[in-house]
């Protein structure tokens, strides 16, 4: 193994390579930060001019544009509540409201922090774990996804605010109904298409995130005029938007955050059809309940350890992805896909052979992870004053340039003028909705972990010729299901608890 | 809810943009078609995406076509572009599509099918391939047929598309021509082609229909034993793998590309969009954008595109009735 690491070393290090890492997460970063592009965008933009590098470099570039994205992606959701990819929902949660509150600075600090440290110890676990693992990820069968995504859904407890568990409820039925929409997997049937052609195949991802965060928050602000006292407040929060002071407390806190995010994303991310999004709202879901009852409070009103917690899972998982990647030649990410799409158009075929034929380029794709996430680091860091000044933009400049680059940013995806009426109208009714204290997140978690949920449900049943029993019978199953049954029923019986005590 | 392949797409389509406008610098005493405009029905970064800003990469660099511009026009399994050809009327315009415009034009997703427009061209193609997982018991196609005969709901057969789309039409097909009935044929859905492979792996389902160029690489790799190929003799470049038919099986298929023209289209002008793309196969250029992407050149074109697109409509709407999806 320390053969294989100076072997990537060796490769990594040299200037041709060095000056492809710092390119790459300089583009990375500003691709991941416009609404609408991601990791995979930004990817998929530098196989031209990867295609025409020498194997080692062409990679060591796209995984420095892929973390730098990663990291960009962050920031929009942070600044301006625009997640462009489903992975960076759960950093909005309390990213956003920290650079509601005017830090903004020590908001991206934190994430940037975070993401380092999950891309790093998950790059760690890749190198000694990768050959085992492997076969490890392939021993989840639908059955056990479908448990994971209940795992997942039981989380949304923890978007809830005090007294708001229906509404949060609700909107997640809501998220559920919507992600039927298109044609059914299963059964090659169109649903709720209201013979609309352009409904076939579903609502993306995207629109819903960026009308019902994005755009109806640049909605709300331009419909709730300020008071002199508010504009007050805010010069007062914009005079420290560039700092990052993180105190020592703070440090404490995020510590141990950081290293359960690590371990539970990596291993989300090792399973192929499981991914970041789910890892990042399970590590929320998770730091949450460990939170304690003062502490989880504050998650979702700028908590430190709600903004570290995803930040770390979901860079943890991207790395964890290259598991199954490398290892067995499998993509399950589309992220990975378009990786594994440049990787065979290098003649370098991912599989169990690679680390045997190829050891170079295994161990220097390793390597660069750890050299992109050092290089971001350092790059941005002193960029983080800066790119939090977006928010000391006067509204009526800010705000039409936040409404523009979410509608963009989905047409330019689908190239249909559907999409943005679809947009105006579900920015419309998220307005209203906000209005009345329902809260979008649980919504986009119904949304996301809705659709596979029921696929995986639809597909195990299926392949057990309907017979459910598969939910108790599989022991991977049933542990998964009874972890999601403590995690809803804990907080109730605890609750009970302190109030017969008390 | 299909957020991937529609996320990478932007960029796929800045990327060939990039490519294409390195590639127009050269144009020497050969060329053919002054420009054409590719009317693509998806996204960017799909399938069709990709054939056509392939071939227009590699018919402008080759100097064949003076200038190639790109409209992407999603929606509606591609109804949407295909009103649009027809409607505008535009003879410089080129539309790409594959074997779905068959599927759906059955399913009347939307109203029109190829007859209503000039078929150009087919050509570029995949073939399908049944697989196993390299550990399982099923080594060999036989294998397969004998653990169907012995009880159909026990061999679940996967693949990278809803029920009734191609994968399943595949495995169906295959099945069908070793005389299974093909509504007892077990077909599991998976949402992309990756994850259906690590469903094979995992072991939950017996059989994988799925894309050769897919699977010919982890089968090099010994993850996956390729039972059969859909093509009517065994491949020049891998000689190994036996066809569906030396397996028992009449089955043939192949997954088409083409290029369709606005109804009305001048014979004279079908005829230079024909010879530019006989003319792009012997092209380095061609053969670079080919050996990137894996595919297989099937020249099929004008009337020879017809017979076998009306041949392959009989054999997709039989089966599809056969199924119930019609």
């Amino acid at each position: 193994m320390i053969e294989g690491i100076l072997i990537g070393l060796s490769t990594a290090l040299t200037l041709t390579n060095l000056v492809m890492v710092l390119m790459g997460c300089l583009v990375g970063t500003f691709i991941g930060m416009l609404p609408g592009l991601g990791p995979m965008s930004a990817i998929a933009l530098m196989i031209p001019i990867a295609a025409s590098l020498e194997p080692s470099a062409g990679i060591i570039l796209m995984a420095a544009v892929y973390y730098g994205a990663i990291f960009g992606g962050s920031t929009s959701s942070i600044l301006i509540n625009a997640p462009g990819v489903a992975s960076t929902v759960a950093t909005s949660f309390d990213g956003y409201p920290l650079a509601k509150q005017g830090k903004a600075g020590k908001a991206l600090a934190i994430a940037a922090y975070s993401s380092f440290s999950g891309g790093v110890i998950a790059a760690i676990f890749l190198l000694i774990a990768a050959p085992s693992l492997a076969y490890v990820s392939l021993s989840f069968q639908s059955t056990d996804y479908f448990a994971l995504m209940v795992l997942g859904l039981s989380a949304v407890a923890a978007f809830a605010g005090k007294g708001n568990v229906v509404k949060a409820l609700l909107m997640t039925v809501v998220g559920l109904m919507l992600s039927t929409v298109g044609t059914d997997q299963t059964q090659g049937v169109q649903r709720f298409t209201f013979g609309a052609l352009d409904l076939l195949d579903g609502i993306s991802f995207l629109l819903l995130v960026m009308a019902t965060f994005a755009l109806s928050e640049a909605l709300l602000a331009i419909l709730k005029p300020k008071t002199d006292a508010d504009r007050l407040r805010e010069m007062e929060a914009q005079r420290n938007l560039g700092s990052m002071a993180v105190s020592k407390a703070e440090v404490g806190e995020m510590a141990p955050v950081i290293g359960r995010s690590s371990v539970i994303g990596f291993l989300i991310g090792v399973l192929p059809g499981a991914g970041a999004t789910i890892a990042s709202f399970l590590a929320y879901g998770m730091e949450q309940r460990l939170a304690g009852p003062t502490k989880g409070a504050a998650f979702g009103h700028g908590s430190v350890r709600g903004l570290s917690a995803p930040e770390t899972a979901n860079n943890a998982a991207a790395t964890g992805s290259f598991v199954p990647l490398l290892t067995l030649g499998i993509p399950g990410s589309g992220t990975t896909a378009i990786m594994l799409g440049a990787l065979i158009g290098y003649g370098i075929q991912p599989g169990p052979r690679l680390y045997i034929d190829q050891p170079d380029v295994f161990w220097s794709v390793i390597v660069s992870m750890w050299i992109g996430n050092i290089i971001l680091l350092i790059l941005n860091l002193p960029l983080i004053p800066y790119i939090a000044r977006v928010l000391a933009i006067p509204g009526q400049i800010l705000l039409p340039l936040i409404i523009f680059f979410s509608l963009i940013g989905v047409y330019f995806v689908s190239f249909n003028t559907f999409d943005i009426h679809l947009m105006i109208w579900f920015a419309i009714a998220a307005v209203i909705l906000r209005l009345l204290d329902f809260p979008m997140a649980p919504m986009i978690l119904g949304f996301i972990l809705g659709a596979m949920m029921e696929e995986n449900l639809r597909r195990a049943l299926l392949i057990n010729n309907d017979s459910w029993s598969f939910l108790w019978e599989r022991p991977l199953t049933a542990g998964i299901l009874a972890l999601a049954a403590v995690v809803l029923i804990a907080p109730v019986l605890l609750g009970a608890l302190r109030r017969r005590r008390a | 809810m299909r957020y991937a392949p529609r996320l990478r797409s932007v960029a796929l389509a800045a990327a060939a943009a990039l490519t294409i406008a390195a590639g127009m610098a050269r144009a020497d005493g050969q060329q053919v078609v002054e420009r054409i405009h590719f009317l693509i029905p998806g996204g960017a970064g799909g399938g069709w995406d990709g054939t056509a800003r392939g071939a227009g990469e590699a018919l402008t660099k080759s100097g064949l076509v003076g200038k190639a511009t790109f409209e992407n026009m999603s929606g509606g399994g591609g109804g949407k572009a295909i009103a649009h050809l027809i409607e505008v009327g535009d003879p410089g315009t080129l539309m790409v599509n594959s074997t779905p415009i068959v599927i759906r034009s059955l399913q009347r997703v939307f109203p029109q099918n190829f007859r209503d427009l000039t078929l150009v061209a087919g050509i570029i193609g995949d073939y399908a391939a049944l697989v196993s997982n390299a550990g399982s018991e099923i080594k060999a196609f036989a294998d397969l047929h004998a653990a169907y005969n012995a009880d159909p709901r026990a061999v679940a057969i996967g693949g990278g598309s809803v029920a009734g789309g191609m994968d399943h039409l595949v495995a169906a097909l295959v099945m069908k021509g070793v005389g299974a009935n093909p509504t007892e044929v077990k077909y599991i859905p998976y949402d992309a082609g990756g994850k259906a492979m690590a469903g094979l792996l995992s072991g939950e389902i017996r059989a994988l229909s799925t894309g050769f160029s897919e699977a010919v690489d982890l089968a090099s790799q010994g993850l996956v034993n390729i039972l059969c190929v859909t093509a009517a003799e065994r491949l020049a470049e891998f000689p190994d793998y036996p066809t569906c038919k030396e397996s028992g099986s009449d089955a043939e298929f192949v997954n088409w590309r083409g290029f369709f023209a606005t109804p009305g289209l001048p014979a004279e002008t079908r005829a230079k969009y024909i010879e530019a793309f006989e003319k792009m196969y012997d092209t380095p250029e061609w053969e670079t954008v080919r050996a990137r992407n894996g595919w297989v050149n099937i020249f099929k074109p004008g009337d020879d595109f017809g017979t076998f697109l009306e041949h392959q409509e009989q054999q997709i709407g039989d089966l599809m009735r056969e199924l119930g999806f019609l």
